[in-house]
């Protein structure tokens, strides 16, 4: 399945995963916080409920 | 139905809601078909081997870098023309993306160069603008985190985005403008059957890979931004609810 990089295996790897490491971390970041917030505003808004 | 509308916050969070799973949802699907096309089922080039396959992130993020910046100059425009607070936090919203964009073609540039020019950084004029680039959009979202006012940060803010658009547009057009340097000059956009020029361009077996691969990069952009915007939204009324009740 994997294809043959041949000599430049690790540039290409090095590449993809990098940037795939920051995309992971972009999109999981920017999840987490949408969630936190929208959990403190509903807090602050019905502070009983 | 007026594009104006949606500068009502609800509204904004309402629609966005909706589409906002599809967007990523495509955003998603077009990565896997992009990148796992380019990586796995395209050939090595004749000249760059199997470093070809880096085109599939460094030109997406590239072209992400340079559009969610001048994103943030036609929001931070329409803040200071017409005073919309959701416009001002979607310019705040896409400057972590934008950044992380950046940070993405900087890094896979560096690594695709080290083969191909010898060297992982050169001062040439496309690097260097797009290293500008990136400060200027870390200075962007330290300006925005420096000032406790809102309004007074999006002034700001709007002020730095339209001072850096000069960058974002050097960054596209550094190649062109000083003709020297490292970096080549466009061959995406002279991919495919629509141009008889066939030197140079990026041939149709990488192309169609690469556009879908695009495609997926702006979805996720999309997607991040509607996501981040609704955040920033909730935490401006977060933060005014919490004022009010100090002064209570």
């Amino acid at each position: 399945m994997m294809p043959e990089l041949g000599k430049y295996a690790g540039t290409v790897l090095s590449a993809y995963g990098a940037s795939i490491v920051l995309l992971v971390v972009l999109v999981a970041a920017s999840w987490r916080r949408a969630r936190k917030v929208k959990a403190a505003l509903a807090k602050v808004e019905n502070p009983d409920g | 139905m007026s594009i104006w509308e949606y500068a009502n916050p609800v509204k904004f969070i309402r629609t966005t809601d909706k589409v906002l799973p599809w967007i990523a949802g495509l955003a998603a699907v077009a990565l896997v078909i992009g990148l796992g096309w380019g990586f796995f089922f395209t050939p090595d080039d004749y000249r760059q081997g199997s470093t070809v396959k880096i085109i599939y992130i460094h030109v997406p993020s590239a072209f992400l870098a340079i559009n969610a910046w001048l994103m943030m100059l036609v929001a931070s425009l329409i803040w200071i023309v017409r005073r919309h607070h959701v416009s001002a936090l979607a310019a705040r919203a896409a400057a972590p993306v934008g950044a992380v964009m950046t940070l993405i073609a900087l890094i896979t540039g560096a690594i695709w160069g080290q083969p191909m020019w010898g060297t992982w950084w050169e001062w040439d004029p496309r690097l260097t603008s797009f290293l500008i680039l990136f400060l200027f959009y870390l200075g962007y979202m330290a300006l925005w985190e420096a000032i406790e006012n809102d309004d007074t940060a999006a002034d700001l803010t709007s002020i730095l985005c339209l001072v850096g658009s000069v960058f974002a547009l050097l960054s596209r057009y550094a190649v062109n403008f000083w003709n020297q340097g490292l970096h080549q000059g466009s061959s995406v956009m002279r991919a495919g059957a629509a141009t008889g020029d066939t030197t140079e361009r990026v041939s149709n077996v990488f192309a169609v890979p690469l556009f879908i691969s695009i495609a997926g990069f702006a979805l996720l952009f999309i997607a991040l931004v509607f996501l981040r915007t609704q955040t920033e939204i909730r935490a401006r009324r977060m933060r005014a609810l919490l004022a009010r009740e100090r002064q209570a």
